[in-house]
């Protein structure tokens, strides 16, 4: 057996002056870097979109409120969806899985390093593009000429006729560029997953995320590519006089529908996959098993990805399809959720028996596994055609979907952010401000989501700047809007945290959670060459079997 | 109670949906409170406990036959709700039509509703009326939604599912309400700046007030001579581009038919009451009450304004 | 600071992955796909849909021999391509040129049916629905010839400048694929515009 280490002391580097490593990042194709860019690019974005939310919940605090004019809260709740999705959600995932993937795979970068940065800045200048658009029109105060069509733009809204300013181009333009840097990332990753992992890591024992990570990748070219198509179509329609959309000319707003849900829902599971590969690497660890069922959880994540393609006009149960249609689409609604449940119930198999400590990105998880459960339950119930007739467009389906990306995906992106934080930064973050953050998020997300569903079920629609009295619709949406209050606060405490630990945290050294998997092999932060020596694994807990000799993982994996 | 609750149903496709929705609600209910159940367990039971030897538990890696168990209870579950939920559908879309139903067609505008009565030839807006049906010999309205401009969505929790009315792709809905009164409901589609007051106003009528109702809509529009410096004022501004007062020259179908204009209780979709002040505040100034709605302030003189006040409030 | 050391058994079973640019390719293909995709599909259910002429069966005619050109032109390419794998540099840059010449013969007959579609028929894309589906799919698919043209012409000023190898033949055979993507979208454009859809 040979071994191969490497010392190296922050002695031994001067610093350098603050422009050269400014340029340093902006030029940079490591894999790690980037995806530091695309969270840290996230977390702004999620703070903006976070104070768009919190205008529209005072304009809804009560009915008939005039905290601002109908024509600005079009505009947030368009610009808080669009933001949320593809500048804060989609570049947390990108981010997540361009630092992670490789080094748990035991490669040095990903596949194409030039194309990876490439991408991250398309991405990174088409929301620089979006919010461009407040500059103009109405002024600063109207929220200038922000796109006010919602975050799915349907036609024929979207129309020169009815949207003649520009709007709607700046959605267009801005989600055409950044969808051209995901299908770039996508391409990058799937590449990475099949052609550059380490000797020995076969498919069968590559870490979940990878796996995961792969699902997502293959979702992002197959779906994000539509949305590129239909914003060509809208793009023809409004520039060159095409009638694809034209109503008035034949044409059909209910293909814009059928396209944008082809998009529209597989991109939802875009970014759920990876809550659940953050899930499957944590859950795990904090509760010292291996994940129970490995086979089967592979198994379930490619057939959600196999039928998330096939569910999307359950976003179009009200519009008018034959019953044969609308039932087609009950049964692969429904269907999704077996594999789903699966899932879940492998993950508390995982912690069943185990020794689970409760540190915070199991906190985290545990709470994302409760609101998962309460998330996949309601979309049951949105999935049954006829119950959705009442429940669609109304704030029961939004309460359902910040369930989803809030109550799922962020709280395992909390996770995650504290699990791999020792790794990124080579510090420890600190446990009671993690705490801290955790109990005001859950009972600011729980006061807020909770309660939304209850207007939803009186009747109230969704995407409306006022309501009226004497629907039973009030005291719910004060309750809504003071939850935010404290996700807010949470949120505060998060970012405080993140920054405090990073310059003043403990050293955390290689592997502070006594973990398995590669990336936990190599220093913390890594070094640009992520490893010394390439490994070479025989399991799917290459770490585990360093530690246990004498009941190495390859003895006993299925 | 709220009169928009979707659990509150008075007819048929409404309870239809109700009756659904309460088996959904059992069967999901349910797989919670064992689904919660089990975490809660797991999460205090295998907690590691302070006096932990930091040993590692058993390295358990999966069962075929415990997977084998939570595919099949599930599936089993997704075939009985797929199944209750089909027939709902079948029900709902494809209800048998009495030879004596009512046919109204519903055209959606920015911001306000079109209604009309093929069979009796009558047009109006904002406030549907629509006879009350009773169970043992049906009376339903059967609707059917159009759209002159963007998308809309016809939703009025205690009549039915929401319908979306769509340009250039018609759709039908239902419905047979068996008890009188007012009901509610709102646009459920964004449709742009004023959808969230694109109100709704269904009037469930006994079959004497439904048919008096629509004998009072046929008449031609009242002419009052009192009125008359109104009616000019009405007919030689541009409110005959966008207005109809049946009987007269103002033919204009851009905005809501306006020959019974006090027959109704709210003006622009329910966004205000229908007072004389709130009418002189809409004609002087829209945005006031709507902003955005596409009926421009006409920038009449205040006499002007009190004229064609006058003469709308004779509409009756 | 020290690096964990990861101990390496000795050698095991033969360690070979997919090669990097085919699977690359092949996802951009996949992505390419799925863009076209949705513009055949919107071209199909507007077929009969428009609500004013002119219509497919009374101004398109297939273009056949343009067609044979595109379809040649992958032909042409997979011989240079194999040239070049034998180090027959001379024969690579000739057919490899001859690629490039159908291609452009190829959107020289599409401009030249357009031309005619504008002027003498007055076919544009604001006409009606048939103009916009057709304009956009056949204009997307033109699109990607083009730009595979510029891609393959600076193989080409490469090559003439003596910097092509023997050792890139497997870059030029995965640039070669989307080439060959290029073609069989064509295929599929044709039977839709000029034969199900007339």
């Amino acid at each position: 057996m040979t071994t191969a280490s490497v010392t190296w002391t922050d002695s031994d580097v001067a610093p350098r002056p603050l422009v050269e490593r400014l340029h340093e990042w902006v030029t940079t194709v490591d894999h790690k870097r980037l995806g530091v860019l695309y969270i840290l690019y996230a977390l702004v974005f999620l703070v903006i979109g976070g104070i768009e939310a919190m205008i529209m919940r005072i304009q809804l605090i009560a009915a008939h409120t005039d905290f601002v004019s109908p024509q600005v809260f079009n505009r947030m709740f368009t610009m808080h969806g669009t933001t949320m999705i593809f500048f804060v959600a989609m570049p947390l995932v990108f981010g997540f899985a361009n630092y992670l993937v490789p080094l748990m795979i035991g490669a040095r970068d990903m596949a194409f390093p030039r194309l990876n940065a490439f991408s991250f800045w398309l991405t990174a200048f088409g929301g620089l593009l979006l919010y461009f658009s407040f500059l103009g029109g109405s002024g600063l105060y109207g929220a200038g000429n922000a796109p006010d069509v919602g975050w799915f733009a349907y036609a024929p809204l979207t129309a020169k006729t009815f949207s003649p300013g520009h709007s709607t181009d700046y959605w267009t333009l801005a989600l055409l560029v950044s969808g051209f840097g995901s299908i770039g990332t996508a391409i990058n990753i799937l590449t990475t997953i099949l052609c550059m992992r380490c000797p020995g890591m076969t498919l069968g024992r590559m870490p979940l995320l990878a796996w995961l990570s792969l699902t997502m990748a293959v979702l992002v070219i197959l779906a994000v590519s539509p949305l590129s198509a239909a914003q060509i179509m809208l793009l023809v329609d409004r520039y060159l006089g095409g009638h694809f959309f034209d109503t008035q000319a034949g044409g059909s707003a209910v293909m814009w529908m059928h396209f944008f849900w082809v998009f529209g829902h597989p991109e939802v599971y875009v970014l759920v996959i990876p809550a659940f590969a953050f899930a499957s690497e944590i859950i795990p660890v904090f509760s010292r098993k291996p994940i129970f069922g490995y086979p089967v959880m592979v198994a379930a994540t490619v057939c959600i990805g196999f039928i998330s393609m096939s569910v999307w006009a359950h976003h179009m149960f009200t519009v008018g399809m034959s019953p044969a249609g609308n039932g087609f689409f009950v049964l692969s609604t429904m269907a999704i959720a077996v594999p789903t449940g699966i899932k879940i119930f492998n993950w508390l198999a995982t912690m069943w028996g185990g020794k689970i400590q409760f540190r915070t990105p199991m906190l985290f998880c545990t709470a994302f596994l409760f609101q998962f459960l309460i998330a996949g339950l309601t979309g049951i119930m949105l999935g049954s055609a006829p119950f959705d007739w009442h429940l669609g467009n109304s704030y029961f389906v939004v309460a359902h979907f910040h369930y989803v990306i809030v109550g799922a995906i962020l709280f395992t992106v909390f996770a995650a952010f504290y699990y791999w934080f020792p790794k990124f930064s080579g510090r420890l973050y600190s446990e009671t401000l993690g705490r801290l953050h955790f109990w005001l998020f859950f009972i600011g997300f729980h006061l807020t989501f909770d309660c939304m569903h209850i207007p939803g079920l009186l009747g109230m629609p969704r995407r409306i700047y006022t309501y009226e009295p004497g629907r039973g619709w009030d005291t719910w949406n004060l309750l809504v809007t003071i939850g935010v209050v404290f996700q807010g606060l949470g949120t505060l405490v998060f970012v405080a945290n993140l920054v405090w630990s990073y310059f003043k945290g403990a050293r955390a050294g290689n592997d502070p959670w006594d973990a398995w998997t590669l990336e936990w092999s190599t220093e913390s932060p890594p070094p640009a060459y992520n490893f010394a020596t390439l490994p070479v694994v025989r399991s799917r807990r290459p770490l585990w079997d360093l530690k246990h000799p004498e009941d190495p993982d390859w003895k006993y994996e299925q | 109670m709220s009169p928009t609750s979707i659990f509150a149903p008075v007819s048929t496709p409404a309870d239809s949906i109700f009756e659904l929705s309460m088996f959904v609600l059992a069967v999901t209910a349910g797989i919670f409170v064992v689904v919660f159940g089990l975490l809660v367990y797991a999460v205090v039971r295998f907690r590691r406990r302070r006096d932990d030897d930091g040993s590692e538990p058993p390295q358990v890696y999966g069962s075929y036959e415990v997977e084998l168990a939570w595919t099949i209870v599930p599936v089993l579950i997704v075939v009985a709700l797929f199944l209750a939920t089909a027939r709902v559908i079948a029900s709902v879309q494809h209800p048998p039509k009495p030879k004596d139903a009512l046919d109204v067609v519903v055209i959606g505008h920015q911001y306000w509703w079109e209604y009309r009565y093929p069979k009796f030839g009558v047009v109006s807006a904002n406030e549907l009326h629509v006879p009350v049906s009773d169970p043992a010999h049906p009376t339903p309205t059967f609707l059917t939604l159009l759209s002159a401009d963007t998308d809309h969505s016809f939703w009025v929790p205690r009549l039915a599912g929401k319908t979306d009315l769509i340009p250039n792709h018609p759709n039908s809905m239902w419905i047979d309400p068996r008890e009188t009164g007012l009901y509610l409901g709102q646009c459920a589609q964004y449709c742009g700046t004023q959808h969230a007051k694109m109100l709704l106003r269904v009037y469930v009528d006994s079959r004497e007030d439904f048919d008096r109702w629509i004998e009072a809509q046929r008449r031609p529009a009242r002419a009052d001579a009192a009125v008359a410096r109104g009616r000019q004022v009405f007919e030689t501004t541009a409110c005959v581009n966008c207005h109809a007062v049946g009987g007269t020259n103002a033919n204009g179908r851009f905005g809501p038919d306006l020959s019974h204009f006090m027959s109704r209780d709210t003006l622009a979709a329910g966004a205000a009451p229908n007072t004389p002040e709130n009418l002189r505040l809409w004609l002087r100034n829209p945005g006031a009450i709507k902003p955005g709605s596409l009926m421009p302030a006409m920038q009449l003189s205040d006499e002007d304004v009190n004229a064609v006040a006058d003469y709308l409030e004779s509409l009756r | 600071m020290m690096s964990v050391a990861v101990p390496v058994p000795e050698a095991e079973v033969a360690w070979s992955l997919p090669d990097r640019g085919r699977v690359g390719m092949y996802g951009l293909i996949a992505a390419e796909a799925a863009i076209f995709t949705i513009f055949v599909v919107a071209y199909l259910f507007y077929v009969g849909k428009s609500l004013s002429g002119p219509l497919p069966n009374q101004v398109l005619h297939a273009p056949i021999v343009f067609t044979i050109c595109l379809l040649s032109s992958s032909l042409t390419i997979h011989l240079a391509v194999a040239a070049l794998r034998d180090a027959r540099t001379r024969a690579f840059l000739l057919w490899w040129a001859f690629t490039i010449a159908l291609g452009a013969v190829f959107l020289g007959g599409t401009a030249r049916e357009w031309h005619h579609l504008i002027y003498d028929v007055g076919l544009t894309i604001r006409t009606n629905l048939f103009g916009t589906s057709y304009y956009s799919l056949v204009g997307l698919h033109a699109f990607h010839v083009t730009v595979g043209l510029l891609g393959l012409s600076l193989v080409l000023v490469l090559g003439l400048g003596e910097h092509v190898r023997r050792e890139h033949a497997g870059r030029l055979d995965v640039l070669s694929l989307y080439w060959h993507f290029v073609d069989a979208v064509w295929v599929v454009v044709f039977t839709v515009v000029y034969v199900i859809g007339r």
